[in-house]
């Protein structure tokens, strides 16, 4: 019996909303992120991850209050990240109801600071995300502070190391196809899953429910996080609420437009359209 | 109705305080040995290695006021890491004893492949839970209304193999590796799996669990 895929609805916030971006930048505000997490929740959902997208820009992590709401109410897993830099902060997001925390921009910094963390936390608790870009001579390098700045890191290696440190779990994003809807990059996707004896959740760039089969059949993805396939869905369904916060742009909820690029749906059609491909994951 | 959730340094006890608010319990945490023998009831949870989860329990004083609570027959709850303290002992970086209250011992899912793909450990999600032999073994215990091949979260490595099989309450299936993932022994019940982070069905454990304890029963 081979093992079941997870499904993770991937949550980028900034401030008080629910955002989403293209490449990670250009971001527009959707939402209350509760109200979203709610919803996967219950329409099957394997696990959560929020992310405070421009936490590593300003030195703040403003997710506590987010984090404990959806804690009280939402019993699946929710891995934490965005301006996490030091021990205290993962124990303090952790205390705050995160299970997980997930380390880019820290972990680059100083990779010590996965071992450390995984020996206080344990390995499981500590997840590690490396966002990627493709250079003109085919290497993916790793970036931080969501896709902004380049630190020359080479992308397999690193992951390897990621490991060695005690992580428990790689985030691997293609920032190139993030927010594009074109589909995963199969390729990056693949060799790190392939190079790691730690699970892989492939992120970035997928437009319609196909794209996550073949991040799982041939990028080998061990889990696969969407955003916009799901969060569209979302607003199509319930319409856009008035309630969000007054930070980010806001102009693209209010035009009432939607994003052309993305086939929308919902968690129980993507869980069913997988079973469907025998593909083996938790039904609802 | 008293409830402790041992506070030991081990992982995230939010999930675990609010899945026991959900079902009517307002657990405490603590990390006092006189709370846990006032208790009426116990939840050792747990998240990380066995050997400084053990160091811990120790220096906390917290290892015979746990031993004394268990013999006490009131229900006791251990999870994941909590599950596997129980056992006599684990294997992880080098011989370490546990508590002792089961016997058996803790092993980590081996390295290798399945199908040209790496067998990824932890196993970090949801799994489906089975009785080990016949259905209907699960009637009077805290997976009584759970259906067979339920969906459970599982994060870890190492699991538990209980010496006796009559300990065995359910079992999973990882990449082929057959394992204990519930165990039982008298007021003893323990999960690998997270019953906090899986959905509904996980919350109907607690649901059990918290009825027993309101209705002044063991398990």
């Amino acid at each position: 019996m081979s093992k079941n895929i997870r499904i993770i609805a991937r949550l980028d916030i900034k401030g008080p909303n629910l955002v989403k971006g293209i490449h990670l930048e250009g971001l527009r505000v959707l939402g209350k992120p509760e109200q979203f997490a709610r919803y996967y929740y219950e329409t099957g959902a394997d696990e959560l991850m929020y992310t405070d997208v421009v936490a590593s820009l300003y030195d703040r992590n403003s997710l506590h209050d987010i984090v404990t709401r959806t804690a009280s109410e939402i019993f699946i897993p929710l891995t934490v990240g965005g301006g996490l830099r030091t021990i205290e902060d993962i124990r303090g997001i952790l205390r705050a109801g995160a299970d997980k925390v997930s380390l880019n921009t820290a972990a680059i910094k100083n990779p010590g600071i996965i071992r450390e963390a995984s020996r206080v936390f344990g390995s499981s608790t500590i997840v590690v995300t490396i966002e990627a870009t493709k250079q003109p001579d085919g290497a993916y390098l790793a970036y931080t502070d969501n896709g902004r700045e380049f630190t020359g890191v080479e992308v397999l290696g690193w992951a390897r190391r990621v490991e060695e440190l005690g992580a428990g779990e790689i985030v691997i994003t293609s920032v190139d196809r993030e927010g594009t809807g074109l589909g995963f990059d199969i390729e990056l996707t693949r060799m790190i899953s392939k190079a790691v004896s730690i699970p892989v959740i492939a992120h970035g760039g997928a437009g319609r429910v196909e794209d996550v089969k073949t991040v799982i059949e041939d990028g080998q993805a061990d889990a696969v996080a969407l955003a916009s396939i799901i969060h569209y869905e979302f607003i199509e369904k319930n319409g856009v609420r008035g309630d969000y916060g007054p930070e980010g742009n806001v102009e693209f909820l209010k035009s009432g437009r939607s994003f052309s690029k993305i086939k929308t749906s919902p968690f129980s059609e993507i869980k069913a359209f997988l079973g469907k491909q025998n593909i083996p994951c938790r039904c609802c | 109705m008293r409830v402790s959730i041992v506070d030991y340094n081990a992982g995230n006890l939010y999930s675990v305080e609010q899945a026991c608010r959900t079902v009517g319990l307002h657990p405490i945490l603590t990390s006092r040995g006189s709370d846990l023998l006032q208790s009426d009831a116990l939840i050792l949870p747990g998240v990380g290695a066995f050997g400084d989860a053990m160091r811990n329990l120790r220096q906390l004083g917290l290892v015979d006021p746990i031993k004394e609570f268990a013999a006490s027959g009131k229900p006791f709850f251990g999870i994941c890491l909590g599950m596997q303290l129980l056992f006599s002992k684990s294997g992880e970086f080098g011989e370490c004893s546990g508590l002792g209250l089961l016997e058996g011992e803790v092993v980590r899912f081996p390295a290798g492949s399945v199908d040209g793909r790496k067998i990824k450990i932890p196993q970090a999600g949801w799994n489906r839970i089975f009785s080990p032999s016949q259905a209907g073994l699960w009637q009077g215990t805290p997976l009584e209304n759970i259906g067979q091949g339920e969906f459970m979260y599982f994060i870890h490595s190492f699991y538990a193999v209980p010496a006796r099989p009559e300990n065995i309450l359910a079992v999973s299936d990882y990449e082929g590796v057959r394992y204990c993932c519930a165990a039982i022994q008298n007021n003893i019940f323990a999960a690998q799996f997270h019953p906090e982070k899986s959905a509904r069905e996980g919350l109907k454990i607690y649901q059990y669990w918290a009825n027993r304890i309101l209705n002044g029963s063991g398990v």
